[in-house]
């Protein structure tokens, strides 16, 4: 069983005071999410993401299609007390402590009473704040609250989480727990659907990516797959800062750096590139496949669909 | 009371407390002080009368206004700091939300007006000296107060789930307003003819009928309250908070949360 599916899921609002005009937040989106994937949803701002997430959390309506996680229907309450939610850039009631809040959700989400204070205790010590829970949520900083806002969500040991912008708000030692701590989710066998518009965060946690962009989604795809395409080029590195003539004349594109030189090349022209530095006597330091990254592949996508840029990834 | 229910009235009165609402009941027990030493020195035999008007009159007014400016808040506020997005996103039904920010506030009203009999009861302990049999007509009177809290309570909720605060408070107050004036409204539609008459005895049933829950006058003067009034003032009270609470109910079900 899938653990997010969506099918032909789509939100149009009307927008303007006299003439309505229909404004596409998300155009019919079919996903599957498969359980113990950590999938990352990447676009650039106003994408269509945070509405993504929204629909599946029942906050808004879709205007046609529908979406089930763990096979049951988005506003079905079982379902929701098996899934976990951080909204993008959180806020809490900042009238209660952190331990009051988790202990509100707790009861909401039908944590019994004898585990909720050890439940609490636990979360607050996972997202690195098990010293302030009887702090007023009001004296807490941005990350602070975004270390919060995991707390909650995680807080009922839920099979399915969705965070919405995770990282946002967190210097690089945080946003390094975060992701550790969303590595340890996939771990402990649970689905976990980001939404975030850094990539080296994706490429480094997610099995695999969505590209949504202006509502639409422009392309699945898993990470290993989409950074493995080569492009058919190599990259040649050596000691020196000598370039030969007859590496010139294999069209090698080289970069001179203090006692070393890059050169890329095609993938044909490899053997004889590294033949013509043995004749020269100088040392060979590496020869490495140029391979597509995340953000090739990102960008690629990002293009009007009439301006697709050469990168040899695959949807 | 169903547990979520329970804990989100209960979150509801928990802010209400720590936003210090119930400091308006230093206010109150300021203007009880003032109005008992003052009244004591200025008038002559009806000290009673005038305690128990000003006390009840204060206690209604204070509570008015809680009930509109928390009321308004309720969802509204919720919805644009985004905390409903964490509560929602559990297994809570959007009815439950309200009807559990309506216990919340009612409780938090409640409490409030307990706090304030006292200080009513003591100002007039203090200018009548002792207790009088006709004393216990102010607690019905406090009884319909309270009543008047749920209807509009329920009727800012309504309105707040579908306009913004500042609207919300508009409607809220209007309709305070007319429906303490609902007796006379009734009298003008008798008055009138034709589509007048539809249209005015329409409006009088539909606004809340306040009037008819305000005995602090007959209470004042030691009027005894009947026990069918209680009854009628009670369902009364009562269908009309359930219906304005349906009403919140059925708009916020089918409101996008954007």
């Amino acid at each position: 069983m899938a653990a997010i599916e969506i099918l032909g899921l789509e939100k149009t609002y009307s927008i303007g005071f006299w003439r309505k005009r229909p404004k596409h937040a998300l155009r019919p989106l079919d996903l599957k999410v498969e359980e113990g994937e950590i999938f990352g949803f990447l676009g650039p701002n106003g994408a269509g993401k945070t509405t993504t997430l929204k629909l599946l959390m029942g906050l808004i309506f879709p205007t046609a299609g529908s979406a089930r996680i763990l096979g049951m229907a988005v506003d079905d309450p079982r379902m929701k007390a098996q899934i976990g939610f951080l909204p993008e850039q959180p806020y809490f009631y900042d009238y209660l402590t952190a331990r009051e809040l988790l202990e509100y959700y707790g009861q909401l989400s039908g944590v019994e009473a004898k585990q909720r204070w050890s439940r609490v205790n636990e979360v607050l010590q996972r997202v690195g704040l098990p010293d302030v829970g009887g702090v007023q949520l009001r004296k807490f900083s941005k990350g602070m609250l975004q270390r919060v806002g995991i707390a909650q969500a995680i807080l009922h040991d839920p099979k399915v989480v969705f965070f919405d912008e995770p990282m946002s708000g967190l210097d690089p030692m945080g946003r390094r727990e975060v992701r550790d701590l969303m590595a340890q989710l996939k771990v402990e066998g649970k689905t976990v659907f980001f939404s975030t518009h850094i990539l080296s965060d994706a490429e480094a946690l997610c099995d695999r990516v969505g590209i949504i962009h202006q509502g639409e989604l422009r392309g699945v795809g898993a990470v290993a797959d989409l950074t493995s395409s080569v492009h058919g080029k190599v990259e040649v590195v050596w000691q020196g800062t000598t370039v030969p003539p007859s590496l010139r004349a294999l069209g090698a594109e080289c970069h001179v750096t203090r006692d070393t030189v890059r050169a890329m090349l095609s993938e044909a022209n490899q053997d004889a590139a590294i033949e013509a530095l043995r004749r020269e006597r100088l040392r060979l330091v590496s020869v490495t496949p140029v391979r597509t990254s995340l953000e090739d592949y990102y960008l690629q996508k990002l293009q009007p669909a009439n301006a697709t840029v050469g990168v040899g990834a695959k949807a | 009371m169903n547990s979520r229910i329970a804990h989100i009235a209960s979150n509801t009165f928990r802010e209400a407390v720590r936003d210090r609402v119930l400091y308006n009941l230093i206010v109150f027990a300021l203007l009880m002080s003032a109005a008992a030493v003052v009244v004591g020195q200025i008038s002559i035999d009806i000290e009673r009368l005038v305690v128990i008007n000003l006390g009840l009159t204060a206690v209604s007014l204070f509570g008015m206004v809680i009930a509109i400016f928390i009321g308004i808040g309720l969802v509204s506020k919720e919805i644009e700091k985004r905390t409903l997005y964490t509560v929602l996103s559990r297994p809570v039904r959007r009815w439950e939300f309200i009807v559990g920010k309506f216990f919340g506030l009612a409780g938090t009203l409640a409490v409030n007006t307990f706090f304030m009999a006292i200080g009513v009861f003591v100002a007039l302990l203090y200018v009548s000296h002792r207790f009088q049999k006709q004393d216990g007509w102010v607690l019905v009177a406090l009884y319909f107060i309270i009543l008047q809290f749920l209807i509009i309570t329920a009727l800012t909720l309504f309105f707040s789930s579908f306009s913004s605060p500042l609207l919300s408070a508009v409607f809220a107050f209007s309709l305070f307003v007319i429906g303490s004036f609902a007796e006379d409204l009734r009298g003008f539609a008798s008055m009138t003819q034709g589509t007048t008459r539809w249209l005015a005895t329409g409006a009088a049933y539909l606004v809340p009928n306040f009037s008819a829950l305000n005995i602090i006058t007959s209470v004042a003067h030691s009027q005894p309250v009947s026990g069918q009034l209680v009854l009628y003032n009670s369902a009364y009270a009562l269908v009309y908070t359930a219906m304005a609470i349906c009403g919140a109910v059925l708009v916020f079900e089918r409101r996008n949360l954007k």
